[in-house]
This record gives C-alpha cells, structure tokens and sequence, in this order.
C-alpha cells in the first residue's frame, strides 16, 4: 500500500545534499512552503541553486535561506521587492548569482521538464538582451527564441489537501508555480494543510496527481511569509 | 484652467477603448486606476499573472485572504465566476494570445512601438523583468499609460529607446497627460488631444516626429 507521509519536514528534506538543485514552490509570500524551508536551513546542505519566482522577503523563509549563506545561485523572474533586502545585498557583494528568467518562461522551462520536453520555442525575449546569444527561429513568418527546460533534484512545496498517494489541491493564488516543480524534479516534497484518507479529494478535483509527489509532511497550522514580517520576526 | 488629463483621467480614456466582455491585464500603477472607470454597460475580465481570472477589488483588511494575491503581490478578492490556475495556464493565455488587453506603464515608448519599461539598465542595478516580456509579446493589443514627460523634462516617447526592450514593436496605443497618440507606420500620430492642450505643445514634448489629428 502507497504511503508517502512522512513524519516531520526535518525528515523530508534530510538527504538534500550540497549543491543541490533545489525548486520552491510560492509567488512572493503566497504559497511559499516556509516551514520546509525552515528545516533545509535547519538541515545545513550549502551551494544550492534555487528556483522561485522571487528571492524571498524579510529574513524568514526563502530570505533566511540565502541569508544563511546556503545558496550559490537563484534562477527567477524578480530578484527584488519592497520587503526584499538579503538577495540584493548578496548580489552587491558578488557572493550570489543570478540568472534572470522573464515568468512565462520560468513556468514554461519547469513544465517542459516535467513533460519531457527538452527545449521550446518562445516569443517572449525576441528583440532584447535577455534573448542574446540564444537560438532562434522562423515560424509563419515570426521570429522565436528557443528556450531549455529547467530541471531539478528537489521541490518544494505547499498545498493545500494532500492524501497518502500525494494527489494535492491548493488554494486560490497559493497553486502559481508548484503543480509545475512537482513534475519536474526527480524529488518532490509536499508540506499539506490538511492530509485526508485516499478517496477523500474528488478525483475531479485532483490538482497534482499523486504520480508526480515523492513525500507529504502534515503541517496543520502553517506560518505565513507576511505575518512572520510584520511580527519582525527572523529565522533561525 | 487646463493642463492636461490627470492620472485618473488617463485612465479613464484608456477604459473608453476596451470592448465589452474583453479580458484585461493592467500593470502596476496608473493602469490598475482602469478598474475604477469601467463605462457604464461593459465588463472586462481582468487577469492576473499568478494564476487568476476574475480579480476583484482590494478586500478590508479584516477580510484579507492571505491566499489571494494579484501580480504586485498585494491583496484583491475574486469577483463571482473567477477561476485559479497554475502559472503554466496563466502565460498560456498571455503567450497565446487569448488576453485581449494589456496596459502597462512605461519609462520609454518608441515611434515604432517598442517600448522599455524593466531595467535602465545601470550598471549595478538588479535586473527584474517579471511577466513584462511575456505579456508584451503575447497580448493582442498593448496599451501605454504614461506622463508625457519624465519627471525631469526628458520626453518618453522617443525616436529609438535607450534603455533596454521589453519587447520590439509591441506597443499599438498611448495615452498621456497631454494626448492620445498611435503608433503607426509613419510613427507617432496623435489621435486627441487633452482639453486646453495644443499639438504645437504636444510635438515640443514629444522626442520623434509626430503627426498631427487627421
């Protein structure tokens, strides 16, 4: 019988190990999985390349991760916020690099892989510095820059319901870019709200089918990026 | 005495140009004050990048939903009919076509459409390009909201931009606080003017050629 629960985040990420590639799930403070975060930072393994749309905000979360001096790259499409102040820091000194991808083409590199797709052809970048010194071609009559999909060791990420066989459900903007991560690393990690018996999500409901989840940690009460910030909070 | 359309105005003449029922994106800023000049008998779906259509209205902040975020990352609500989805599906219907409109706010427009609104590119800033290049792209119609004039005098609609693209030949319309101005294919032409404001005033300002009212 399937069971991917696992007993505590500190256990689903332990054999993370350095230099690992390493996507998390979240758009800014929403859907950000803060408290598998937590427990990489609490578990130590250094030059990871991460993949997040943003750089994390304040000194928790994704934040405290890079502050902690555990990451060597970030691959996203908006390295700075208004609360964002570790990642540009990092970036002035040099300590950190980044490889700026525009949004679509994030999402659409992490699908590619998840889908066996190895490279596509996109519109977006074409006549810019970001599309220098990549392939391009012709199609009706229209210019296109190829793009190669983006893969990784691990994901991170937070749902909303998951089950034993990993089928997820999110909520509201909180999906953005996880169903993406969980196809296309070779581990995907779930930190669940609530975790109910198989049967329970409708399997028209289903968001993330269960194929492409590894572990499922319960994590019935999880902190919120903005609410750790305006409390002043930091972390570890 | 007249000097121009005002923030709110701008946006109001930008809302006059949006069919019934199209589906919208606006950018940060003067753009998002579209949703508050809906003419009266239209609906417009708007988008947002993080995986909604049907965005509503910012919520009080008691009934703040930590879950529902807009692209500029603050809180909205969805309005009845809205759908989520992931990001793949949301730059599909950009990338793909499918949003009708997208305004966006600009640092440089130039008389072919391209238009420069990311990065001066300065050396030691922070790249950040977000969904711009995206939407530049894949959106139907592409319209910019923008002062006429940066807060310095320079003009920002100019021959050739000088900071790096967003994209190459994208932008259709403009609307300022001096006038509403096409991109053709004899470049800027303006199409109306702010009240009290002279195309003399208008061709002064602007850093290209641009042809006056037909």
């Amino acid at each position: 019988m399937i069971n991917k629960q696992v007993s505590s985040a500190a256990h689903a990420v332990a054999d993370i190990p350095d230099g690992a590639t390493v996507m998390v799930g979240g758009f800014g403070a929403s859907g950000s999985p803060i408290e598998l975060i937590h427990a990489l930072i609490d578990q130590g393994a250094t030059g990871l390349t991460v993949i997040n749309n943003n750089t994390g905000n304040g000194e928790v979360g994704l934040a405290a991760l890079i502050g902690n001096g555990q990451v060597s790259k970030m691959i996203c499409s908006f390295p700075r916020s208004s609360q964002s102040k570790v990642f540009p820091q990092l970036y002035k000194e040099g300590m950190i690099e980044l490889e700026l991808v525009p949004q679509g083409t994030l999402a659409e590199r992490i699908r590619a892989a998840g889908a066996g797709i190895p490279a596509f052809y996109t519109p977006t970048t074409v006549g810019t510095v970001l599309a220098e010194g990549k392939e391009t071609r012709d199609f009706d009559g229209r210019e296109y820059v190829m793009e190669p999909w983006l893969k990784a060791d691990y994901a991170l990420v937070k749902c909303e319901t998951a089950d034993p066989l990993g089928n997820l459900t999110y909520n509201k903007t909180a999906r953005n870019f996880s169903p993406m991560m969980c196809m296309a690393a070779m581990t995907t990690i779930v930190q669940t709200k609530n975790l109910v018996a198989a049967g329970e999500i409708d399997p028209e409901h289903v968001i993330t089918p269960g194929i492409f989840v590894s572990r499922v940690v319960e994590v019935p009460s999880p902190v919120h990026e903005d609410t750790l910030i305006a409390e002043g909070r930091s972390y570890p | 005495m007249n000097t121009g359309w005002t923030r709110e105005q701008m946006a109001a003449r930008a809302a006059q140009d949006i069919p019934d029922g199209s589906y919208v994106n606006l950018g940060i800023g003067i753009p998002e004050l579209v949703t508050r000049f809906v003419p009266a008998g239209r609906e417009f779906i708007y988008h947002t990048e993080n995986g909604m259509l049907g965005m509503g209205p910012p919520p009080a902040e008691e009934d703040r939903d930590l879950d529902l975020m807009n692209a500029g990352k603050k809180y909205v609500t969805a309005v009845p009919g809205a759908a989520y989805f992931h990001h793949a599906d949301s730059f599909s219907m950009i990338r793909g076509g499918h949003i009708d409109v997208c305004v966006l706010g600009t640092m440089q427009v130039a008389a072919n459409g391209d238009i420069a609104n990311w990065s001066t590119g300065a050396p030691g800033a922070i790249p950040a390009v977000g969904g711009a290049m995206d939407l530049v792209q894949g959106v139907k119609n592409i319209y910019v909201i923008t002062q006429h004039s940066t807060k310095t005098g320079e003009p920002k609609l100019v021959e050739k931009c000088s900071y790096p693209l967003t994209g190459a030949g994208v932008v259709s319309r403009i609307y300022t606080d001096l006038a509403v101005v096409d991109v053709t294919a004899d470049g800027f032409r303006a199409v109306e003017l702010a009240p009290g404001i002279t195309f003399d005033e208008v061709e002064r300002k602007t850093g290209a050629p641009i042809l006056p009212l037909e």
